[in-house]
């Protein structure tokens, strides 16, 4: 189990999770604001526009130097969609001075990093850094183009954007190639103040290390305005009344055959955890009907599973098959969820996925990444759920939580990725 | 039962090789909650031509087998290790290398179940006909994944340009066509050669009890029989020092192009100290060279031949290594050009850098244990070419200037470099 400590601090949410785990102490990040087509692709921006500089450092390789010094502390941002927010991270993970035979406390340098990205980053009259605003530019064109190159990302990101036509959902979190030319260095610096002033911020720290210690360090260095939390957004759903089919052609050798399912259920209801539990039988794992029937007993695939998205309440099956076996694996697929549907599985089965589930939690929180992503949760929903509530919660689901919550699964659309010359059979 | 201590990280391993000649090490580590086990046999793609066995000559056998050999292993006959394994709330799975197999489990409780199922259906193979003959259709699948994968092409494509014979350069999971000759009597063949207990090394690390876990595995041990050890016999293949093609361009279906240079290393030492040196030398010249805080990153970023997916690379497994540097660009030739000028050019080194690169690597390698995985399968790999992860540090610190000049007169050599790109596709 995990221990969390959390505090306002100055206009952020400080969050401080005291472990011995590591030989290395954990800094992240989190900003967040709800998605929207007009700020995604500057949001997108921004957090590389950032890492390149600050007034201190002032160049990237000034900066790159300062984090070798700190005995090669890694600093990384990325970019997430949870549910219908987008969320910027910023992450610094330093090694603990205790394994290095005493040097000074690295944790606060590294703080003082963080701050001067946030606070004090490389300025001219009045806009970021023009030149490293136009090489960032390049470099975001050059990922969002390259999403297509990734054939099981590309056909998740056509699956999303077909399912969630004209709701914030379908937007990339990387945001839109046509809209990164007209962005200049002033307009940018701009919509970050604004970022600086609304957006939900929270700061995590894991290590060996009290909310105590360092309460007073993040004070020093982080001094935001205070802002009404808790913004939520209520994700769109998508009335279809009948199941939506896209094929499209490539010149690709597997099918990428992904579906999406409303499962009408968030993080935020109470059925949650008897979701997690259906989704586990149904595909989440390597004892689950689609990886059963899909792979080991028809041989059609190499990976067939299905996974949840917490806050927007979708569901989504991939299998990578051969192109001419579209249909079959379709046929096989429906039949799974049939099969769940009518309350086909055995008690052996839901005992089996709830271990399985309980494993994997603690395994998650065994990371510090993955301490942070749950407690994240909490952030982005309007329930608060500790983590023991998270496996009392797995444990006390019943065979009828199951049934009722799976009643409530609906296929919205089948997106196939296949071979150009290739005929669906 | 030896005890080995590490008092700067707070570590301590403990090892015993048993009777059969299996070697055991656990790692504690009580702060977790999982542990994290390894099953690993020195066997992997490169492993294609060997004597069998209870045969007295070589024998070469289909490419891909040791991947196909690990999938097949999670059968039985009376189903699916994957099922015992998640009823015992453990998530299990497996790895095919260059030079290792290795099988796996994690799991928060029933530990020593656990651990039980791992020792015994690796030691318990059971093929037939049928079942081999059905894992042809899945494993087709995971080929063709990687067929469409850009990334894995121009990784395959750059080793493959390097060598004339060396088996490296196979995809380890073989081809649809060489894996159709997959039979279960091969199988039992390689099983038979390379899975003897000898030839293995398990790792558990996690908060368990190291003197109970060892009683519990040298116990299973002992109740099963295994033949008296042999050597295996591998063929060695003679690989000139120059590369086999300078340039290969894959054609696919993408939007960005890529470009990796890779860099065939001429003296490989095959085990011990002298390696693991010659490793850790060549990683810190890559990166003094190529890493985000060397100038060159900077220009070939500001150039705008290089973005976030550059990266730098150093393989070194027995009588082979490479390293590989590159990534996506708009420009792959351009930047062929840069990173091959700025090899060759390469003459003094900055002390102060090389100083300040070492205290990064050493944070790195800190960081690199908070991964009880890591730990498990690197200590493995290092293990079976006579090295220890735990001296990587004390091998870094003596690293001098004059080691790297050492390393770069031996790689930095035209005749070495070679060239891949993977470009779009032109419409006709």
């Amino acid at each position: 189990m995990f221990q969390e400590e959390a505090k306002e601090v100055g206009g952020l949410r400080l969050h401080v999770i005291p472990t011995k785990k590591y030989k290395t102490n954990t800094l992240v990040l989190k900003m967040k604001a709800p998605l929207c087509e007009q700020d995604v692709t500057m949001r997108a921006l921004i957090p590389y526009v950032l890492q390149n500089a600050t007034e201190r450092h002032p160049s990237m390789k000034a900066l790159r130097t300062y984090l070798d010094e700190l005995y090669g502390a890694t600093l990384q941002v990325d970019l997430a969609k949870k549910g219908e927010h987008h969320i910027i991270t910023i992450r610094i993970d330093v090694a603990n001075e205790k394994f290095l035979g005493g040097t000074s406390p690295l944790l606060r340098d590294a703080m003082t990093l963080l701050s001067d990205m946030l606070f004090r980053p490389l300025t001219e009259q009045g806009g970021f850094s023009a030149s490293i605003v136009e090489q960032e530019k390049r470099a975001l064109k050059q990922k969002i183009q390259s999403l297509f190159d990734d054939k099981m990302r590309y056909a998740q990101h056509r699956l999303i954007e077909e399912m969630y036509k004209g709701s914030p959902y379908a937007l990339d979190v990387h945001g839109k190639r046509h809209d990164v030319d007209s962005i200049d260095a002033k307009r940018l610096y701009k919509h970050y103040e604004h970022m600086l002033k609304h957006d939900e911020i929270d700061l995590y720290v894991v290590g060996d290390v009290m909310l105590d210690d360092i309460e007073h360090d993040v004070a020093e260095r982080f001094s935001l305005e205070a802002r009404s939390r808790r913004s939520t957004t209520t994700p769109t759903r998508m009335k279809r009344t009948n199941v939506q089919e896209i094929v499209e052609k490539q010149d690709v050798k597997q099918g990428k055959l992904h579906l999406g399912y409303q499962t009408n259920t968030t993080y935020n209801d109470a059925d949650y955890d008897a979701l997690q539990v259906w989704n586990g039988i149904f595909g989440g794992f390597t004892h689950s009907k689609l990886f059963i029937n899909v792979r080991e007993k028809a041989s059609l695939a190499y990976y067939a599973a299905s996974r949840i998205e917490s806050h927007q309440g979708m569901m989504m099956v991939m299998a990578g098959i051969e192109p001419s076996n579209y249909e079959r694996a379709l046929e096989i697929i429906h039949a799974q969820a049939e099969a769940m549907r009518n309350g086909q599985f055995s008690d052996e089965e839901i005992a089996q996925t709830k271990a399985v589930i309980r494993n994997q939690l603690l395994e998650t929180i065994d990371t510090a990444r993955g301490m942070i992503e749950l407690s994240y949760h909490n952030v982005i929903a309007t329930r608060q759920r500790p983590f023991h509530e998270w496996l009392e919660g797995i444990e006390k689901v019943t065979r009828e939580d199951i049934v009722r919550v799976g009643e409530n699964v609906e296929l919205d659309t089948i997106y196939f990725l296949t071979e150009k010359d290739g005929e669906k059979r | 039962m030896k005890v080995i201590r590490y008092d700067q990280l707070h570590e301590q391993l403990f090892y015993e090789r048993l009777a059969n000649g299996l070697d055991v090490y656990i790692l504690p580590k009580k702060e977790f909650n999982k542990t994290y086990a390894t099953f690993t046999t020195k066997y992997g793609s490169v492993d294609n031509y060997f004597t069998p066995y209870g045969k007295t000559s070589m024998k070469k056998v289909p490419d891909g087998i040791a991947h196909f050999l690990e999938h097949k292993l999670f059968e039985k006959e009376d189903g699916d290790v994957f099922q015992t394994f998640s009823k015992q709330g453990a998530s299990a799975n497996a790895f095919t290398s260059f030079t290792r197999t290795a099988y796996l489990f994690s799991s928060t409780t029933d530990v020593e179940k656990n651990v039980e199922t791992l020792l015994n259906f690796v030691q318990d193979p059971y093929f037939t006909e049928q079942t081999v003959e059905k894992e042809k259709g899945i494993i087709a699948q995971e080929i063709r994944m990687y067929d469409d994968h850009p990334d894995w092409r121009l990784y395959f494509g750059t080793i493959e340009s390097m060598y004339h014979h060396h088996p490296v350069k196979i995809d380890i999971a073989g081809t649809v066509e060489s894996i159709s000759h997959i039979t279960k009597d091969l199988l039992y063949e390689c099983y038979e050669t390379f899975y003897h207990p000898s030839n293995m090394l398990l790792f558990v690390t996690g908060p368990v009890d190291p003197l109970a876990m060892l009683e519990q595995i040298r116990a299973n041990q002992t109740k099963k029989t295994f033949r008296p050890p042999t050597d295996i016999e591998r063929f060695r293949y003679e690989e000139p020092s120059y590369v086999a093609r300078k340039k290969h361009v894959i054609e696919m279906n993408v939007q960005t192009p890529k470009c990796l240079v890779g860099i065939k290393a001429k003296n490989v030492y095959t085990k011990g100290k002298e390696k693991l040196k010659h490793e850790c030398a060549i990683g810190l010249l890559l990166d003094y060279l190529f890493g985000k805080s060397s100038l060159n990153y900077e220009r070939l970023y500001q150039q705008g031949l290089i973005d976030e997916t550059f990266m730098v690379d150093y393989t070194e497994e027995s009588d082979f290594g490479f390293s590989l540097i590159g990534g996506d660009t708009l420009h792959p030739d351009r930047l062929a050009e840069e990173i091959q000028r700025i090899l060759l050019q390469f003459d003094d080194i900055d002390d102060e850098q090389v100083e300040r690169l070492k205290r990064k690597k050493i944070g790195t390698f800190l960081r690199s244990l908070n991964s009880l995985e890591y730990i498990a399968n690197q200590f493995t790999r290092y293990a079976f070419d006579h090295m220890s992860l735990f001296d990587v540090v004390a091998t870094l610190q003596s690293l001098t200037s004059n080691d790297l000049k050492v390393v770069a007169r031996e790689c930095f050599v035209q005749e070495q470099f070679t060239v891949c790109q993977v470009v779009p596709k032109k419409v006709k």
